[in-house]
């Protein structure tokens, strides 16, 4: 009796820990992460903080994406072709393509989802990348035919953004976009809890194949530091950090990893040429000259970063030595002030928001006390988020710290500003007929080495005018648990690659 | 009871008044729910989908008519729908409050626990070496930001010892109590001890008054132990103040306390109507302050009752 007593004993031990074997292998398919900003909404076509886009682009596919080195790559299109004359985009849909609720993406879904866009009563800000569709045709389920009212290459690029994410047709039609999250990526949203977590599982179906991990959780940690101390205990597997002085500290773990890629994003000191002195050339040139960029990006940023001109994509920048002033010239730019009547300075405000960056009100002291040798005063104001960015949009400051994010395309990113008709106009208040006519140059041509030609002379001209003073372009940081394998990091900033994500044991 | 109705009655004017102020300072602020949502790329809107989005947001109606229909929603017991939630204001409200409750009850327990004796064995070793060092350390607890106590722990704990309760997955305190209390337990500390640092200071200068005081000496000389002087004579009239003081701070702490919440990530109130005063919420923001208001009364109510059971020779009302 006893022995049997003894025996099912056992066995029934076995067989807990058997079940503990398998439940600790099912916990660690689960990633944990952790961001210390919060999405602020679902719906893909209306959403542009980054943490939003960062958790849509996990559940959303647009039709193509770019790779890490900025290359258009397949999504749910897996083929594409310009028309001889660049005024027609046609796509061929992968037919394995499903939404998460089972129902195959069509062509039909394509064209409803950038109808959606396109519609003003959406609110898309990307509307203004897709002003050229002039019609969009379905000859059959798996091909659009994007038909455009002029020659558009940028378009392709503006296309790889989840804010032109494929929604289905049926989900627009009820209304329910923003509010239900039905896409056709590798991961299904199950909960989430604004400002506290998200639950996401794999989605079975995705067209991508599976996914390395079960799931994600990800928590909303406010504080960074706290997001260091939790990976520390292990509590978290992997993590979005935006300071570089907590970045920094996370190669000091020899438990964890520090990924860190320059991203497209730039910081820059942005002048109001409509406001003087600035409307003088030879005071911004001044202000240009006056600035050590590398003595901001180290003082400030820890040199977590590259001085860089106005472009940041690799394949078309420029080196920064090469632009005009990037070496500081204190003489040059007391003679320019002197030149433009201002010998004995000004004074100016520049505004910048709290935290965002975590670096600007270190950028403006910099700066502050750099401009000082020439003899123009900074006041400093620092200003809540959106208190910054009401007065951002009206053009309402002499200068402005920003950290204004960048595309794949130097088109995509720029038309708003440096266009006549740009939507940001009023933001730069400073065009002129060469930047104009070298933007729309670069918008028809398709020829990768003319692009490049047209884009170094814009970028030239620009530093020259010195409407602005770009500094530099910081790293976007992940950390991540050493066992932790197949993360990579891109300038875009995309957290796509933890759809392939293995968790080691 | 005529004084309890009188105050009852009084609710909900400064109600009105707190519903008025929170209205208009929030829409004081510059930017709205459009560039909370878009940031800068709200530049890039045409006029005709800032209206559609502005519609979308409740935002398109003249003030005065956003009020009405707010105060009229209110009176029909509906605080309106949170944009960020996409649910009614008083459930987010509700799901978060009882966090921040237990937070302030335990932070308020390790208070009183800590403070109070402290305060009183600082007040009978008055100018001696260990009353010198009680007010050193209530100095260093009331001077030191929680954010750096915060942290501090937080980091000692994880790298000098690898431990740290569970962040992120918060478990409310019926479902899992072990689990709860292990997450609260730094939160309240590092609340707890500049409260703590407070009730100290303010114990023993009150009991410091009260030992000096006729009753007591008179208490001491029939013969009255010293324990008997101290506990049963001098204690409940040196209350007072140190009931002020704790009601003042709860009525603060159940209105959230946003740092802490943020440091330890803990889904509280506090954090709640930072964020929704960041994504310009306007629902939830004016829900919950005027939520925290109503609490705020209600606590100062008590601690006017607490006044009379103390001290009988308070009457209530009476001018």
């Amino acid at each position: 009796m006893i022995g049997h007593l003894t025996r099912t004993l056992l066995s029934g031990i076995t067989l807990a820990a058997m079940l503990g074997v398998a439940t600790v292998s099912t916990q660690a398919a689960t990633l944990h992460m952790a961001w210390s900003q919060d999405a602020t909404g679902l719906d893909p076509h209306k959403q542009t903080a980054f943490s939003s886009l960062r958790l849509l682009e996990l559940i959303y596919e647009p039709l193509v994406r770019v790779d890490a080195s900025l290359q258009i790559i397949p999504a749910v299109a897996t083929s594409w072709e310009f028309s001889k004359d660049g005024k027609a985009l046609t796509f061929k849909l992968d037919p394995k393509a499903k939404f998460q609720d089972g129902t195959a993406v069509t062509s039909a879904d394509v064209k409803a989802s950038f109808e959606r866009i396109l519609d003003e009563k959406t609110g898309a800000a990307a509307r203004a990348n897709f002003l050229s569709i002039a019609s969009i045709d379905t000859p059959d389920p798996a091909t659009v035919v994007f038909h455009l009212s002029q020659p558009d290459a940028p378009i392709l690029t503006a296309m790889s953004d989840v804010n032109a994410a494929i929604v289905p047709a049926s989900e627009i039609k009820a209304g329910s976009i923003g509010t239900k999250a039905v896409g056709s990526g590798p991961f299904k949203l199950d909960k989430w809890d604004p400002n506290a977590k998200e639950v996401l599982s794999a989605n079975k179906d995705w067209a991508g194949g599976a996914t390395g991990v079960d799931g994600i959780e990800i928590s909303v940690l406010p504080d960074e530091a706290a997001i260091l101390a939790a990976m520390r205990t292990k509590q978290i597997d992997f993590a979005l950090l935006n300071d570089p002085l907590v970045a920094t500290l996370v190669p000091k773990e020899a438990s964890l990893q520090l990924n860190r890629v320059p991203v497209l994003a730039y910081h820059v000191l942005q002048l109001n040429p409509s406001r003087k002195p600035m409307t003088e050339l030879k005071v911004r040139q001044a202000i240009s000259c006056a600035i050590d960029r590398q003595e901001v990006l180290d003082t400030a940023s820890l040199g977590e970063g590259k001085v860089t001109g106005p472009l940041t994509i690799p394949a078309l920048a420029t080196d920064p030595s090469q632009l005009f002033c990037y070496k500081r010239d204190l003489d040059k730019a007391k003679k320019l002030m002197a030149e433009a009547g201002f010998a004995d300075g000004f004074s100016a405000t520049v505004i910048g928001a709290t935290g965002e960056p975590p670096t600007a009100a270190a950028e403006a002291q910099v700066i502050q006390s750099q401009l000082a040798e020439i003899g123009v005063k900074l006041d400093i104001k620092m200003m809540e988020l959106n208190v910054y960015v009401d007065a951002w949009l009206k053009g309402d400051f002499d200068m402005a710290i920003a950290l204004n994010g960048g595309r794949a395309d130097p088109y995509t990113m720029y038309n708003r500003y440096w266009t006549k008709a740009g939507n940001l106009q009023k933001v730069a208040n400073y065009i002129d007929d060469t930047l104009d006519s070298q933007m729309q140059q670069g918008r028809a041509e398709t020829d990768p080495a003319k692009r490049k030609v047209i884009f170094a002379e814009f970028e030239k001209h620009l530093a020259e005018m010195s409407p602005w003073i770009w500094l530099y372009t910081s790293y976007s940081y992940t950390a991540q648990q050493k066992n932790i394998a197949g993360f990579v990091p891109t300038p875009t900033g995309t957290l796509f690659s933890l759809s392939k994500v293995t968790i080691q044991q | 009871m005529n004084y309890l109705m009188r105050r009852l009655a009084t609710f909900p004017l400064v109600l009105l008044g707190v519903s008025i102020l929170v209205f208009v300072a929030i829409r004081m602020v510059p930017g709205d729910s459009i560039t909370a949502m878009l940031g800068t790329e709200a530049g890039l809107l045409t006029p005709a989908q800032r209206d559609s989005l502005a519609a979308y947001f409740g935002i398109d109606q003249p003030w005065f008519i956003q009020y009405w229909r707010w105060i009229g929603g209110i009176l029909h017991g509906n605080l309106g729908i949170s944009v960020t939630y996409g649910r009614p204001v008083l459930d987010v409200i509700l799901e978060r409050f009882p966090l921040t409750l237990e937070l302030a009850v335990l932070s308020m327990i390790i208070a009183l626990v800590v403070g109070m004796p402290a305060g009183i064995f600082a007040a009978t070793h008055n100018e001696k070496l260990s009353d010198l060092g009680v007010r050193i350390v209530a100095m260093i607890g009331q001077s030191t930001p929680s954010f750096v106590l915060g942290l501090l722990i937080i980091y000692t704990l994880s790298a000098g010892f690898g431990v740290l309760p569970a962040m992120g997955e918060f478990a409310p305190l019926w479902q899992d109590p072990l689990r709860n209390l292990s997450q609260m337990i730094l939160p309240a500390i590092t609340l707890g001890f500049a409260f703590a640092a407070s009730v100290t200071r303010i114990s023993r200068s009150a009991m410091l008054d009260v030992l000096s005081d006729d009753y007591v000496r008179t208490a001491r000389s029939k013969g009255a132990s010293a324990r008997s002087v101290i506990w049963r004579h001098a204690l409940p009239n040196a209350l007072i103040p140190v009931v002020t003081l704790s009601g003042i701070e709860f009525g603060y702490l159940l209105g959230g306390a946003v740092i802490v919440e943020q440091i330890y990530a803990l889904p509280g109130l506090g954090r709640m109507v930072l964020d929704a005063i960041q994504q310009r919420d306007y629902a939830l923001v004016q829900g919950s302050v005027l939520f925290i208001a109503f609490n705020f009364m209600i606590v100062n109510l008590l601690v006017d009752l607490a006044y009379v059971a103390l001290d009988p020779r308070i009457r209530l009302g009476e001018s």
